[in-house]
C-alpha cells in the first residue's frame, strides 16, 4: 500500500475538467517530482490531492484510505501538508507565528518540532520575532516550508519551491528538501527546474495536457530520450 | 487657568468617550472586513441592538430591586454582550452564510448588510416606537466635580461617572484584544487568515470557526460601544446608525483589517470631532479686554459648526486616503 495513490483522478475549477486521468503513486521515502509544460496541469493535480477543487472522476488515497475532496482541515491532521507556490507565508505575522500556525491543528505539545524546524533552517530561529514578509525569498521559501513541517507531515507536497530563487537558493533549498525526506517525510514536488529535480527524484511524472506523459524514476526520464527532447529542452 | 479646565473638560474628556466609542465600533468592522472582506454596514445595528440588550437587563435588574454601586448598565454589560454575540452569530448564519457559500462578491454582502440594517432598525421600532429612552430614569448619575481652585481655575473639572468607567472599560477591552490577537492560538489564527485566507485553509486553520469567533468578538464589542453611547447620551433606535460614518472613518483611516489602527483611528476621530466644534471663544474671551471694538470675538467660535461635525470625519479620511492611501496602519485597499 503506497502512502498516497492517485488512480485516473479527473478534476478541474468548475469548467471543463483540467486534469484527464492522472496515476501516481508515492512512498514515504520517496522524492517524487512533477514536471512538464505550462498549463499542463502540475498545481493543479497538488491542489486536487490538498482537496481545493473538485474531483470528479477516479480515486485518491492516502494511507489506503479515500481522502478525495476532504477539506484541509482534515487532511493536515492525517500527514499531508501543502506549500502553495505563491504567497505561502503570512507576511505581516512574525517567523515564530508562522510556524505556530502550521501547528494549528496539533492538540499536543509542539515545541519539540519547532526546535527541529530551527535546526533544519537555523537563519528562522535567528529571525523567529521578524515578520516574515521582509525576509528575502529564498528565507521565505523556508518559512513556508517550515510551517507546512510543523504539523509533522508524513507527506510534504511543494509547488515549485524554488521558482524566484538565485541559483544558489536554488541549490540550497533543494538539499533541505532530500534532508527533510530523509528524516522520514515523503515529498510530492513540481518543479521548472525538470533536470535539476528529477536528478535527485525517486520518482518522476511527466504531466501534460492533465495526463501522465512518462512515469519513472529521476535518472530513467532524465536518460530517456524522448522525455529530454520534449519536456527537458534537449 | 479656568480657561484650560474647561477646554479639558469640552474637548479632552468628551473627545475620549467620542473616542473610545468610535474605536470600538471601528474594532468590530476591521475585524469583520479582515476575515470575510466585506464592510458590515449593520454594525450599527449590531450597537443599537446591544445598547437595547443592556437597557432591557438593566430595567429587568432594577425591576428585582437589584441596587449596585455603579451603573445598572455597566453591571449588565457582560450579559448584554453574549446576547450580542449570539444576535451576530445568528445574523450571519441567516443572512451572510448562505451568500458566501454561494460566493457572493464583496458588494453584495454589503449590500445585505444595509437590509439588515433596516431589518433590525424596524424591529427595534416595532418594539420600543421612534422615542428615546434613558438608563438614569431610575438611577442618578453621578458627576465628580474635581475642584481645582488650588490651581487657580474657577471651573471644577466635571467627569460622570459613566464616561469614567466608559474610559476605564474600553482599555481593558483594548488590553484584552491585544493580548487575544497575539497570545490566544484562535486570536493568532485570525491575525493569520485576515493576511491570508488561502494560506490559513492550507494551513488547516478552521476557517469557520475563525469566522464564528470573529464574530463573536464584534458583536461584543458592538454591544459595549452602543451601550456606552446609551449611557452617555440616550438610547433612541437610531442611537448608532447616526455614527455609522465616523466609525467607518475610523476603520479606513486605521488601515481597514487593522486592529490597532481601527483603535487610533477612532481616538483620533473621536478628538477631532471634539476639538472642531469646540467653543474657542470661551477660551479667548479674557483677548476681548485687549482687542479693539471692531475686533471682538464672537458668541462662538469654532472650526465647524456643530451641526457640521460629521464632515470632520470625511475631512480627516480624505486627508489620510491622498496621504497614505492605505490607512495609517497600512490595512488591505480591496
Ligand atoms: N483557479 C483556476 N480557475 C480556473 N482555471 C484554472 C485555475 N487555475 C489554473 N487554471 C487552469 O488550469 C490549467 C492548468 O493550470 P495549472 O496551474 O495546474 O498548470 P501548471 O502545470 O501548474 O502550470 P505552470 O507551470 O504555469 O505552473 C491552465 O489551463 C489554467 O488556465
Ligand atoms: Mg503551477
Amino acid at each position: 500500500m503506497a502512502l498516497l495513490e492517485l488512480k485516473h483522478v479527473v478534476g478541474g475549477y468548475g469548467g471543463a475538467p483540467i486534469l484527464n486521468g492522472v496515476n501516481m503513486a508515492i512512498e514515504q521515502s520517496d522524492i517524487g517530482v512533477i514536471v512538464g509544460p505550462n498549463g499542463a496541469g502540475k498545481s493543479t493535480t497538488l491542489k486536487a490531492i490538498f482537496g481545493l477543487l473538485k474531483v470528479t472522476g477516479g480515486t485518491i488515497e492516502f494511507l489506503g484510505e479515500s481522502i478525495a475532496n476532504s477539506l484541509p482541515d482534515k487532511l493536515v491532521p492525517r500527514g499531508l501538508s501543502f506549500v502553495p507556490q505563491e504567497k505561502n507565508v503570512f507576511t505581516s505575522m512574525s517567523v515564530e507565528e508562522n510556524l505556530e500556525m502550521g501547528a494549528f491543528t496539533r492538540k499536543d505539545d509542539f515545541s519539540e518540532t519547532m526546535q527541529w524546524v530551527y535546526e533544519m533552517f537555523p537563519v528562522l530561529a535567528e529571525k523567529r520575532r521578524q515578520p516574515a514578509g521582509e525576509l528575502s525569498g529564498g528565507q521565505r521559501q523556508m518559512v513556508a516550508m517550515g510551517r507546512a513541517l510543523m504539523s509533522k507531515p508524513k507527506l510534504l507536497m511543494l509547488d515549485e519551491p524554488s521558482a524566484g530563487l538565485s541559483p544558489r537558493y536554488v541549490i540550497e533549498i533543494f538539499e533541505t528538501i532530500v534532508r527533510v525526506n530523509q528524516e522520514g517525510v515523503g515529498i510530492l514536488m513540481v518543479e521548472q527546474n525538470a533536470r535539476q529535480a528529477l536528478a535527485f527524484a525517486s520518482k518522476g511524472f511527466v504531466l501534460a495536457q492533465g495526463q501522465n506523459r512518462f512515469t519513472g524514476t529521476g535518472q530513467e526520464l532524465i536518460a530517456d530520450p524522448e522525455v529530454a527532447k520534449s519536456f527537458l529542452g534537449g | 487657568m479656568t480657561e484650560l479646565i474647561f477646554f479639558i473638560n469640552q474637548v479632552v474628556i468628551s473627545g475620549a468617550v467620542l473616542g473610545c466609542i468610535y474605536a470600538l465600533g471601528a474594532v468590530g468592522i476591521t475585524l469583520v472586513f479582515g476575515i470575510l472582506r466585506f464592510a458590515h454596514f449593520a454594525h450599527s445595528e449590531l450597537m443599537t441592538s446591544g445598547a437595547f440588550f443592556a437597557f432591557l437587563l438593566a430595567a429587568l435588574f432594577a425591576s428585582w430591586g437589584i441596587v449596585t454601586p455603579i451603573p445598572l448598565g455597566f453591571v449588565v454589560l457582560p450579559i448584554a454582550m453574549v446576547m450580542s454575540a449570539i444576535f451576530a452569530l445568528g445574523i450571519d448564519k441567516g443572512f451572510y452564510a448562505p451568500l458566501r457559500k454561494r460566493g457572493a462578491k464583496p458588494v453584495i454582502l454589503l449590500i445585505a448588510s444595509i437590509g439588515v440594517t433596516l431589518m433590525v432598525q424596524g424591529l427595534i421600532r416595532l418594539f420600543f416606537g421612534a422615542g428615546s429612552y434613558s438608563f438614569f430614569e431610575t438611577e442618578t448619575k453621578d458627576v465628580f466635580r474635581v475642584d481645582l481652585a488650588w490651581l487657580g481655575s474657577t471651573r471644577p473639572l466635571v467627569i460622570t461617572e459613566p464616561q469614567l468607567l466608559m474610559i476605564i472599560v474600553t482599555v481593558v477591552s483594548v488590553l484584552a484584544l491585544h493580548f487575544f490577537l497575539t497570545r490566544s492560538r484562535l486570536g493568532k489564527a485570525m491575525r493569520a487568515m485576515a493576511d491570508n485566507a488561502d494560506l490559513a485553509q492550507v494551513s488547516g486553520i478552521n476557517t469557520a470557526l475563525v469566522v464564528r469567533v470573529t464574530w463573536i468578538v464584534a458583536g461584543a464589542l458592538a454591544c459595549m460601544a452602543g451601550t456606552m453611547l446609551a449611557l452617555d447620551v440616550t438610547l433612541k433606535p437610531d442611537l448608532a446608525f447616526n455614527i455609522i460614518i465616523p466609525i467607518f472613518a475610523a476603520a479606513i483611516v486605521g488601515g481597514l483589517g487593522q486592529a490597532y489602527g481601527a483603535i487610533a483611528g477612532g481616538l483620533l476621530i473621536g478628538f477631532a470631532e471634539s476639538l472642531a466644534v469646540f467653543n474657542w471663544t470661551m477660551v479667548l474671551r479674557p483677548l476681548n479686554g485687549v482687542l479693539p471694538e471692531w475686533a471682538q470675538l464672537p458668541a462662538t467660535l469654532s472650526f465647524v459648526p456643530t451641526e457640521y461635525k460629521l464632515t470632520v470625519a470625511f475631512v480627516i479620511l480624505v486627508v489620510v486616503l491622498l496621504v497614505r492611501p492605505t490607512g495609517i496602519f497600512k490595512g488591505a485597499s480591496s
